[in-house]
């Protein structure tokens, strides 16, 4: 945590030094948007591999409130406690009043409406390989969502992590559009590299950080400590995960594990999603988990 | 009539001696909810070994799994819960302290799993098409209880 500290520092002043064009908060080049029609209900798809709804919907949110997005959950790191904002559809507290444009600049990049940066906490580093035409039809399904009043909650962040502009050097260090697996060489490893690598975002718990909180890409998927502090959260390494194919995606599914042991934590939230998606997505993350070199 | 004796004696320092041993660390109550996990899961293997084709499908053996599950559903919880055999308390378990704090909770998923079982029990035997989607049922039931009140492995 000291040591973290210490190159939150240096790296703040870094920033600080290498001036403006460093620390900005770029939008998202719009043109590529353009002329795209949204599909509400492929967006839902998206919605439900993206996991958007399982880190935004109030704490203990059972059934149809799951799809309220009024935020309220935590998610604590080494940097501080992030709370989830209110994503709903309500104008004030939420994103209601958003454009396209804005909603693809805070998926994709990370930059608020405002100009400020996002925490890497909102998985953008995965995001940013989602494609234009994803976005579109998620920011379409969107609409069809509920609203909901609840303001949202200061992140509990001290000094210096509390100050944003030096997100934009951790952007410059840690986001990248490259894929982890440089090459997928079929159809449906290259779906499963889509869905781990950018929608569901896998790598975001399950690649260990360095100091500063970025994914150590060299070790993909090989494991990390719980953020919550209790346990680990394991490999999926071919080395290190033992199960076939038919057994991930069964998991995926149900939630057994070959032992007929359930799934806990938040993968509870995750095997949820992933039940509702197609069989081949499942499968998919299954080839291109054993894909990995 | 001495035999009978003896056997008293014996019983009464056998019930003695595992009363004793539980109030320290509760091993009997471990044992016994964690065999009733483990039953639940080899059952559950039989039918999800079906489910996922790697064993062929027998209705008898998938409806002895299934009544196995409903059977284990009604075992009364509460003798196995007692107050301070959390994970914070003692070792050897994963039991959350919110089993306690939110015990109507804890109980209501219990319950769950038993709606499940039962669905599972009425499907079984009627091919394996049908063990799929309840077999999603029953997932759904171990992982909501286990997503709040087990803690993580190791």
């Amino acid at each position: 945590m000291r040591r973290g500290l210490i190159l939150g520092v240096v790296v703040l002043a870094a920033g600080a030094a290498a001036g403006s064009a460093v620390t900005r908060a770029t939008p998202i080049d719009t043109t590529s948007l353009a002329g795209r029609e949204g599909d509400a209900a492929k967006g839902e798809t998206v919605f439900i591999a993206a996991g958007c709804a399982s880190c935004h919907y109030a704490p203990d949110a059972e059934d149809d409130a799951k799809l309220i997005l009024a935020g309220g959950q935590k998610f604590a790191s080494d940097f501080g406690t992030f709370i989830a904002p209110n994503i709903s559809m309500h104008p004030e507290a939420g994103i209601g009043d958003w454009t396209l444009e804005g909603f693809a600049s805070a998926v994709k990049k990370g930059v608020s409406p405002e100009g400020q940066h996002y925490y890497p906490a909102f998985p953008y580093s995965s995001y940013v390989n989602m494609t234009d035409q994803d976005v579109v039809d998620l920011w379409a399904y969107w609409q069809t969502l509920p609203l909901d009043a609840t303001p949202s909650q200061p992140h509990e962040i001290g000094f210096p992590f509390n100050i944003r502009r030096s997100v934009g050097v951790w952007k410059q260090l840690y986001v990248t559009e490259d894929w982890v697996l440089a090459s997928a060489d079929t159809p449906e490893i290259e779906r499963g590299r889509y869905l781990v690598e950018a929608l569901a975002h896998c790598g975001e718990c399950h690649t260990p950080r360095d100091a500063l909180g970025g994914l150590d890409r060299d070790d993909w998927l090989g494991g990390a400590p719980n953020p919550t502090g209790q346990g680990t959260i394991p490999s999926l390494r071919p080395d290190d995960l033992s199960w076939g194919p038919i057994e991930i995606a069964y998991y995926l599914e149900t939630g057994f594990t070959p032992e007929f042991d359930s799934v806990g934590g938040h993968m509870v939230a995750v095997v949820e999603n992933f039940a509702k998606l197609p069989e081949t997505d499942r499968a998919a993350v299954a080839a291109y988990l054993k894909a990995l070199p | 009539m001495k035999k009978h004796l003896t056997f008293a004696i014996a019983f009464a320092a056998l019930g003695c001696g595992t009363a004793a041993y539980a109030q320290d660390d509760f091993t009997a109550q471990l044992k016994a909810r964690q065999g009733q996990f483990r039953i639940m899961a080899i059952n559950l293997g039989i039918l999800g070994g079906m489910a996922q084709g790697k064993t062929e499908y027998n209705a008898e053996e998938a409806q002895a799994a299934a009544d196995t599950l409903v059977a284990v559903s009604m075992i009364q919880q509460a003798p196995m819960w007692p107050a301070g055999s959390d994970d914070m308390a003692i070792e050897g378990t994963r039991a959350q302290p919110s089993i306690w704090e939110q015990n109507d909770d804890f109980l209501a998923k219990w319950g769950d799993f038993g709606t499940a079982a039962l669905a599972l029990q009425a499907a079984a035997a009627g091919g394996v098409e049908g063990l799929g989607p309840v077999m999603g049922q029953v997932g759904n039931a171990c992982s909501a209880c286990h997503d709040n009140h087990r803690a993580p492995a190791n």
